[in-house]
């Protein structure tokens, strides 16, 4: 039944052109990331800098491909969750799953699913778009995992949270913006309490999570962290879609 | 052989202090169609969604089939078709992939999709409007649409909260006949404020009030209510009430402000025959006969009236 939900969920991404629309922009942005990337590594490592100091091509161009991404999604999820619980709210439809029959959590994990998968398209095509690289380099296939994996789990993270302010609100624009800035903040609140490595803020901070991943390092501490954010978002949307039933 | 279909027991439904539906029991059986009446706010749409697991009960139970709405929900819902008020549509997609999504997440097979979205466009006549985007269609359509994706996987009960709303004549003439026809097999529930309608396709009535149940029973007995023991007679040559009086089973006789006279009887005579006769042979100039109807309008007025009295 969930997957139900969440092939609905894809459909309607695809039922209007927004789907393909928002795939083929951000292509073309990492697109261009990574041919700028190729073609800067041949003139930053030709001769200029002693062998020791040269970095591999999939770091190189890994780098400023991932580092777009992270910062590309923090706009885009928003965009994208907002209306998953909002919009069904405002056009009653939300009615309709809630007669069908389902448990809250098939619909809310169903929905999370939905547009995860949307978004693994994402980081699916700029995975093979680095992989070609292979084709006259010897691409660093471990470098890639993480960093696919860590985009892949701060991608599902924003999900998880913009789903939960999507079931807060009936404004869809209401709950991007909310979104984006919950998500700005938890990025950047390491930025200002820096120095002390034991604060609370940097095990707060999603970036602080997300930095062992691209430079290629896969802690478990940070996977739980990815994995308990999702989970306590998730939990917090069935409850407050609980809360609809018993309140009313 | 009757089968409940609904049971609902002692519903009670507090938003902030103030009981919006209070102590609502009945049931329903298989192949009845309940009208469900109320002036507006009285709590109708409240207790559909009591009833359909959309909200909570504050107190009471709603068993559909034996089974528990609140304990076992799922399989309840897996039992229920609703329509709430507005149509819930995703205006993104067309009938057919609207349907067939609708379908799915009631849990028909994959195998069945297909044909139970072609059954249901040909019961709520969508079959041309197949390919159509939900935004594109007319109100009328768009509650046609909300109808079959309420029928579609073949519910033992169908809930319709005010189903002919928006729709011209031809189509509201239509989905009486769907409902009747559903409610050959299923039991459906149908809330409205058109008094005839209840009349034309309802079995049993339930009038709702503030939140109470003042009226439950069949139709039967409003329309006797509705009937009662009345004539209207109009007579060119009226004679005094005395005479009229003799007539007998004449109970009273009042004149009306049209000139036509109003004659009750007492229960189980027809003085009509006999009324007929004097007219004629005493040469009163018969030119109407009735019987006197109170409007299901006076009927329900008086109901709701009564319970705001007391």
């Amino acid at each position: 039944m969930i997957l139900k939900v969440a092939r609905k969920e894809l459909n309607s991404v695809f039922a209007s052109p927004m789907g393909w629309v928002i795939l083929a922009l951000l292509q073309f942005a990492f697109g261009t990331y990574f041919l700028n990337g190729v073609n800067e590594y041949f003139e930053v490592m030709s001769g200029a800098i002693r062998p020791a100091e040269r970095t591999g091509v999939t770091m190189f161009v890994g780098q400023s491909v991932f580092g777009l991404a992270s910062f590309v999604m923090l706009f885009s999820v928003p965009l994208l969750s907002m209306r998953l619980i909002s919009e069904e709210r405002r056009s009653n439809t939300l009615t309709f799953l809630f007669s069908a029959p389902l448990s809250l959590t098939e619909i809310v994990l169903g929905k999370f699913i939905g547009l995860v998968s949307f978004l693994s398209i994402l980081v699916a095509m700029i995975a093979v778009m680095l992989c070609t690289l292979n084709a006259w380099a010897d691409v660093d296939f471990g470098y890639l995992f993480s960093n696919v994996l860590g985009l892949w789990l701060l991608v599902a993270s924003f999900s998880a949270m913009g789903l939960y302010f999507s079931s807060l609100t009936a404004q869809p624009v209401v709950a991007a913006i909310i979104t984006f800035v919950a998500l700005f903040g938890l990025l950047i609140v390491d930025r200002f309490l820096t120095g002390d490595e034991a604060s609370v803020a940097n095990y707060l901070s999603l970036m602080h999570h997300f930095q062992p991943f691209a430079r290629g390092l896969i802690d478990t501490a940070d996977v739980a962290y990815f994995l308990l954010f999702i989970i306590t978002f998730l939990t917090l949307t069935v409850r407050r879609l609980d809360a609809d039933r018993l309140r009313g | 052989m009757t089968t409940l279909t609904v049971e609902a027991n002692n519903l009670t439904r507090i938003y902030g202090g103030r009981e919006a539906v209070s102590d609502v029991s009945f049931t329903l059986s298989k192949g009845e169609v309940l009208g469900f009446l109320g002036p507006n706010g009285a709590g109708k749409s409240t207790t559909m969604k009591m009833l359909t697991g959309n909200l909570a009960p504050s107190k009471g139970s709603v068993k559909i089939c034996g089974v528990d709405m609140i304990e076992n929900p799922k399989e309840a819902k897996a039992l229920i078709g609703y329509l709430p008020e507005t149509p819930p549509l995703y205006r993104e997609f067309t009938v057919d992939e609207f349907l067939a999504i609708a379908a799915r997440l009631h849990g028909v097979s994959s195998k069945h999709i297909k044909v139970a979205v072609q059954r249901a466009k040909e019961r709520c006549g969508l079959t041309e409007m197949s390919k159509r985007l939900i935004e594109n269609l007319s109100k009328g359509y768009q509650q046609r649409v909300g109808i079959a994706q309420a029928i579609i996987h073949n519910p033992m009960v169908v809930i319709l909260d005010e189903p002919t709303v928006g729709l011209d004549p031809i189509q509201i003439r239509d989905i009486r006949a769907l409902i009747k026809e559903l409610g050959g097999e299923h039991s459906v529930i149908l809330s409205t404020h058109i008094l005839p309608e209840v009349e034309m396709v309802c079995d049993h009535v339930q009038i709702i009030d503030k939140g109470k149940l003042v009226f439950n029973g069949s139709i039967d007995i409003l329309k006797q209510q509705r009937h009662g023991n009345k004539l209207v007679i109009g007579l060119n040559n009226p004679p005094a009430h005395d005479v009229l009086l003799k007539v007998a089973g004449v109970e009273s006789v009042e004149t009306l402000p049209n000139g036509l006279l109003r004659v009750r009887y007492a229960a189980g005579q027809a003085p009509a025959e006999a009324l007929v006769q004097a007219a004629v042979k005493q040469g009163w100039g018969l030119h109407q006969i009735n019987p006197d109807q109170t409007s299901l309008e006076d009927v329900f007025v008086q109901l709701t009236y009564q319970d705001a009295a007391a």
